[in-house]
């Protein structure tokens, strides 16, 4: 089965690393993934205060693309790994379904533009994939360099799991749970897996965002774990880069790595931490490279 | 307002028919164009009056119809009004007392079929007129018919020993009837045995109930099978035939007397298997009676654990400790066959499985409790003799109890289970009683209507437990607050004043709500009843019989037909009791003439409808190589009547040239003629 | 006892509330049905495409599973039955939509079935059509230059977006952060440069259609 694939804004910005250990983990795993031609911004959060039939038009414009570019298939799968974007296409898919009379005006404007569509696009997100299609027991035989030690908060954040995904459980989502057993890992219990960051309000109004993740943070390291593993850019954003502006506004010395799930596969499969991106992060999991050199762990 | 017109002879006969039309004050009237419909019917063939009546059903309205009768000499009736389930019955006495067959009337239901289903005036009117005139087509074929009468057999059948069971049980048996009382658990109490205290007195359960038990136990006339399920159940009202499966205890009955010395001399020193009695919280031995008081008071042997089921190599010194030799590890299931007139289910309910939801952490936090399990806990009989306790044996200095846990959710039930604001009341007191701890109540909305239940509350504001307006989001180990380390956090909006707050607590009790039990759809098909949409049986009226079926003869109590409470489903039990008593006191009932008959003429012998009847009623007559239907046993299904490849079976009220001539009324409002009926408007 | 009382006289703005001068420390709250907006539920019940926030049973499962709600001038239960009852100027004014960042945990947990995040964009809609978000609040200008860049340019570029919305409400908090974006800049995390699609007339096409449609529909 071959896949297409929708970066997003951010896996081409801040969250490049995610984009480059993403398709390093597909390439090693022997995935057939393509970049959809030409995409636009799916619109995001921000979009949908403006104008919704707007929103769900750019969005659309992008399923569209995608079933010209595999137009001999079936069934389209498309990878969308940012949370925003997996949850916004996914949204805008299940709204044309159900809603006909705007289907009927976004399908006019796609034609104006040159666009069709049909309906045939199947939103996925990379965990979905990476669990359900090719397995972790496949994860597993890849495993050159089990993380055997490391302990892992998986932090799936808001919108992979919620509200339209059907791929996990809303409130006790596992599937990047499974990942880290299968690349040998161990996974840290913790309530917080789901818990809002903050969002775009980490960055715009500090004084309420900050704080959702920073308590993130908080009880991660409270519950001994070496590593945050995220799956979405904005999380990962938020969680890592503010760290410096955390420790200044609560006065508190907090130094844990924020990386994306798909970056621990990739060490557990031997890549070369470059080629993961490793090198953009601000906070090196230093506790993840000196357990898998065999050292000692160090908790701050 | 009337209208006359002449007549018309069809197939030789003549009907004069008379017809009435409702306005069911303003029910019909104000959707259904009544006069211009009397006037529409007043000029079809065979009509010899036509009436508008305000209300048909009332004693004027009747007379108007007897009147018409006798004076006009009418031969048929049809009357336009509500549904034959309420009326029918009234018309068609009224026309029976007026010296008429009562089935050459004929109802049309031109209220929850027309007005009160559409807001358009002049279709609801023409739709009127439809059906109208089909009933008028159809009445002309109607024939005179007797009404069967058959005799109620006098026995009852009760499935089901709670509270409802017991209750119904002793009532018929005190009336003199013989009730067979089938219970599938060990032991009759039902929930009702679990609990502690009951609201809103605060009486002990087992204090009240424990007396029933026994009654029910030494009842001359009651036969009480525990450890039974009905398996199957033929027949009709007045004379089902029941198929009971008595499951093997491996202890004889009628032998043991419940010393449980076998107990102590069962080679497992330690008990190791949960207590389902006890909802798990304490442990039992493979033999076991589920609690001090059960009825009956035997012994039995799970051998899912017991070890001579698994290897048969047990010293089996359980058996050597029974000096009355009651132990009978070769014991097999037992079948009995039952004739009985009516039944009572009082199947019960099953409270929510409170891990579905999983926001409030049950079996993820060791102190996150059931309310069914606190009842057990608080009881002095029972897993910590009332001692309440967390898992690490500490007197919790607060608890939380969330109302609402399965219920008025779109995720899980949207009904409101009625009982747990009140038993929540109840533990709260209980719970505050006993620890001295802090005890607040998250409901969503605060729900005491029942005698002195208001006054209940009134009573725990008092006593200083809190009550927080808000259902809780989340129940977590997340402690943002020193104060919050090692301890359960409720996160809720107080909606009262509109603030989120973070309430620790050392104990949280789920108040869990009522649900229909799972096998509630295999007892509905096996007896023949309905269910609601959401799985509780269904009642023939919400109001006027709330205890009786679709099903004749079988009747419902207690938590199977929805969440109720002690007092109600008692008094329900008594309602089925006596509704049951009513049939078997009248004798016998008189049932609708709809049976089917062959004609003998036509019938090839194909045997093909034998084994279709789900009553047995048709048997083969060798000599005529016909079959024959025995008309004491049909029960008017239709099913024989459809299936009959020559089309020799016709059925009472359903007859061939019956319906297609009501069809042919119907269409032609749509411009289509049946060709085969056009005699009808000849 | 017939005279009529001009409910504007008793205005919250109006001075007469003050006590003093201090009008903060003493202050009237009291609605007349005169100032409420009686079709303000099915406007927002239409937008967000749910009538099912006329069967909200008050229970503030929303607002004790918000991570944000402790911010809010309103809670988002007090928000739907506001909704309902048409307290629309306060509703459109409050700080609670801006502050929804759509984690949609509300939207999960409601045991009515409301899609309350659908509620918070439409509230947010309408409170930009209506002119009425607080003026130097971040997201509501993070929202609309959103859309126009993507508008222009088909995508979205974090660094130029940052920039000017910083510029546009608190330019303060734009050197606060000039260490972090140095440092995203360090990293290859972050450019100045604007992110476009190739084709740009087909998106500017699609959106144009979409006006054209809407117009059409108007008349």
């Amino acid at each position: 089965m071959r896949y297409l694939y929708y970066p997003g804004c951010s896996l081409k910005s801040t969250g490049k690393s995610y984009e480059e250990s993403l398709l390093a983990v597909f390439k090693a795993l022997k995935m057939d993934v393509v970049e959809i031609n030409d995409w636009n911004c799916c619109g995001a959060t921000a979009y949908m205060a403006v104008d919704e039939t707007k929103a769900f038009a750019i969005a659309a414009r992008n399923l569209a693309l995608a079933e010209e570019q595999f137009n001999k298939e079936e069934e389209i799968h498309v990878i969308a790994p940012c949370s925003a974007c997996y949850m916004v296409l996914l949204k805008t898919k299940m709204f044309l379904e159900q809603n006909l009379a705007e289907k009927g005006r976004i399908k006019n404007a796609l034609k104006e533009s040159g666009l069709n569509y049909e309906g045939k696009v199947k939103i996925r997100h990379p965990l979905d994939v990476l669990v359900n299609d090719i397995g972790v027991k496949e994860i597993a035989k890849a495993v050159t360099h089990p993380l055997k030690g490391v302990k892992v908060a998986s932090y799936y954040g808001c919108q992979t799991v919620r509200p339209y995904s059907t791929f996990d459980d809303q409130r006790e989502p596992h599937t990047m749970d499974d990942i880290t057993a299968a690349i040998g890992a161990e996974s840290v219990d913790w309530p917080l897996k789901t818990r809002c960051c903050g969002a775009s309000l980490t960055g715009t109004i500090d004084r309420v965002g900050l704080p959702l993740s920073f308590m993130i943070l908080k009880e991660a390291s409270k519950r001994r774990a070496d590593v945050v593993s995220t799956s979405c850019p904005l999380c990962q954003f938020n969680l890592e880069c503010y760290q410096d502006n955390m420790n200044k506004q609560f006065r508190n010395d907090i130094h844990i790595g924020v990386v994306y799930f798909s970056q621990l596969m990739g060490l557990a499969l031997g890549i070369d931490p470059k080629t993961l991106g490793m090198n953009r992060l601000f906070v090196p999991p230093e506790n993840v490279y000196k357990i898998m050199k065999g050292g000692e762990k160090v908790y701050v | 307002m009337s209208n006359t017109n002449g007549n018309g002879t069809i197939k030789g006969i003549t009907p004069r028919i008379g017809f009435y039309i409702c306005h069911c004050g303003h029910n019909i009237a104000a959707m259904v164009d009544v006069e211009k419909v009397q006037k529409f019917v007043a000029s079809l063939p065979g009509v010899v009056v036509s009436r508008d009546y305000k209300y048909m059903c009332s004693d004027p309205g009747q007379e108007l119809v007897q009147k018409d009768i006798k004076e006009l000499k009418l031969n048929r009736i049809v009357v336009a009004s509500c549904s034959p389930l309420l009326h029918e019955h009234t018309f068609r006495r009224a026309v029976e007392k007026a010296g008429l067959n009562p089935f050459f009337f004929h109802m049309v239901n031109i209220r929850e079929n027309v007005s009160w289903v559409t807001d358009n005036r002049e279709q609801a009117t023409a739709k009127a007129n439809a059906l109208a005139r089909a009933a008028i087509q159809r009445v002309f074929f109607h024939k005179s018919l007797e009404t069967k009468k058959v005799p109620i057999n006098p026995d009852v059948l009760i499935v089901g020993g709670g509270i409802a069971g017991i209750h119904a049980a002793l009532t018929i048996a005190n009336a003199g009837k013989h009730v067979y009382l089938v219970e599938r658990e060990p032991t009759i109490g039902g929930h009702m045995a679990m609990f502690d205290k009951t609201f809103p007195t605060l009486d002990c359960a087992a204090c009240i109930l424990t007396p029933k038990m026994s009654s029910v136990k030494n009842h001359p006339n009651i036969t009480l099978w525990t450890y039974s399920e009905v398996e199957k159940v033929e027949g009709f009202v007045g004379n089902y035939k029941v198929n009971i499966k008595r499951k093997p205890r491996y202890v004889i009955e009628e032998l043991c007397v419940g010393c449980m010395d076998c107990i102590d001399a069962c080679i497992y020193k330690e008990a190791k298997y949960p207590d389902e009695f006890n909802q798990g919280l304490s442990k039992r031995k493979p033999i076991y009676i589920p609690f001090p008081q059960a009825t009956p008071q035997v012994v039995l042997f799970d051998p899912e654990t017991c070890i001579d089921f698994k290897s048969h190599r047990c010293k089996k010194t359980c058996i050597e400790a029974c000096d009355r030799k009651a132990i009978d590890l070769k014991q097999v299931p037992e079948y009995k066959e039952i004739n009985v007139g009516t039944v009572i289910l009082a199947t019960g309910f099953k409270t929510y499985d409170a891990e579905k939801s999983p926001q409030y952490g049950y079996k993820k936090f060791p102190n996150v409790f059931t309310s069914l399990e606190i009842e057990r806990i608080v009881n002095a009989s029972g897993p910590t003799n009332g001692e309440v306790l967390t898992k690490e044996g500490n007197i919790p200095k607060s608890v939380g109890i969330i109302h609402c846990v399965g219920s008025r959710d779109e995720k899980a039930h949207k009904w409101c289970s009625r009982v747990c604001c009140m038993y929540s009341l109840k533990l709260a007191h209980l719970i505050k009683e006993h620890t001295g701890a802090e005890v607040y109540n998250f409901y969503i909305d605060m729900r005491t209507p029942g005698k002195g239940y208001e006054e209940f509350y009134d009573k725990l504001m008092n006593e200083g437990v809190h009550f927080v307006r808000g259902r809780v989001a989340e129940v977590t180990d997340w402690a943002l607050i020193p104060e919050e380390e090692h301890k359960l956090t409720i996160r809720v909006e107080d909606t009262l004043i509109g603030v989120v707050r973070r309430i620790p607590v050392d104990m949280v009790v789920l108040a869990v709500g009522m649900e229909p039990r799972e096998d509630a759809q295999d007892i509905r098909r096996m007896f023949n009843i309905s269910c609601s949409t959401e799985g509780f049986f269904l009642e023939r009226h919400p109001k006027l019989a709330p205890v009786s079926t679709f099903t004749d003869g079988i009747f419902i109590a207690g938590g199977c037909q929805g969440p109720r409470d002690i007092p109600d489903s008692v008094a329900q039990a008594g309602a089925a009791a006596a509704e049951a008593l009513s049939l078997i006191s009248a004798g016998s009932i008189e049932l609708e003439p709809n049976t089917a008959s062959i004609i003998e003429s036509f019938c090839s012998g194909c045997k093909s409808c034998i084994p279709l009847c789900p009553y047995s009623a048709i048997s083969f007559n060798e000599g005529t190589k016909k079959a024959v239907i025995n008309e004491a046993l049909c029960k008017g299904c239709g099913t024989c009547v459809a299936a009959c490849p020559s089309g020799s079976i016709i059925q009472n009220l359903f007859e061939d040239e019956q319906i297609f001539s009501e069809i042919d009324g119907l269409l032609k409002f749509a411009g289509i003629e049946l060709e085969e009926m056009e005699v009808v408007n000849a | 006892m017939d005279t009529t009382i001009d409910v504007k006289s008793f205005a919250p703005n109006g001075k007469q509330n003050g006590y003093n001068g201090k009008a903060k420390m003493i202050n009237r709250k009291i609605k007349y049905e005169s100032e409420l907006s009686s079709d303000f539920k099915e406007t927002i019940a239409e937008l967000a495409h749910g009538e099912k926030l006329y069967g909200c049973i008050q229970c503030g499962t929303c607002s004790a599973t918000c991570p944000v709600s402790h911010y809010m001038d309103y809670t988002p239960r007090k928000i739907i039955q506001m909704v309902r009852e048409g307290f629309r100027d306060d509703v459109l004014k409050s700080s609670t939509v801006w502050l929804c960042a759509s984690c949609y945990s509300c939207t999960v947990e409601c045991p009515k079935g409301i899609k309350i995040t659908d509620v918070m964009y439409a509230l947010k809609r309408e409170a930009i059509s209506a002119g009425y978000f607080p003026k130097r609040f971040p997201t509501p200008v993070l929202a609309e230059n959103f859309f126009a860049q993507v508008l222009n340019n088909g995508r979205n570029s974090e660094g130029p977006l940052l920039m000017k919305m910083y510029m546009k409400t608190n330019p303060f908090n734009a050197l606060k952060n000039t260490m972090l974006a140095f440092r995203l800049w360090k990293t290859g995390r972050l450019t100045l440069k604007t992110e476009h699609t190739k084709d740009r007339k087909s998106l500017k096409k699609l959106l144009g259609s979409i006006d054209k449609q809407k117009e059409a529909l108007a008349k």
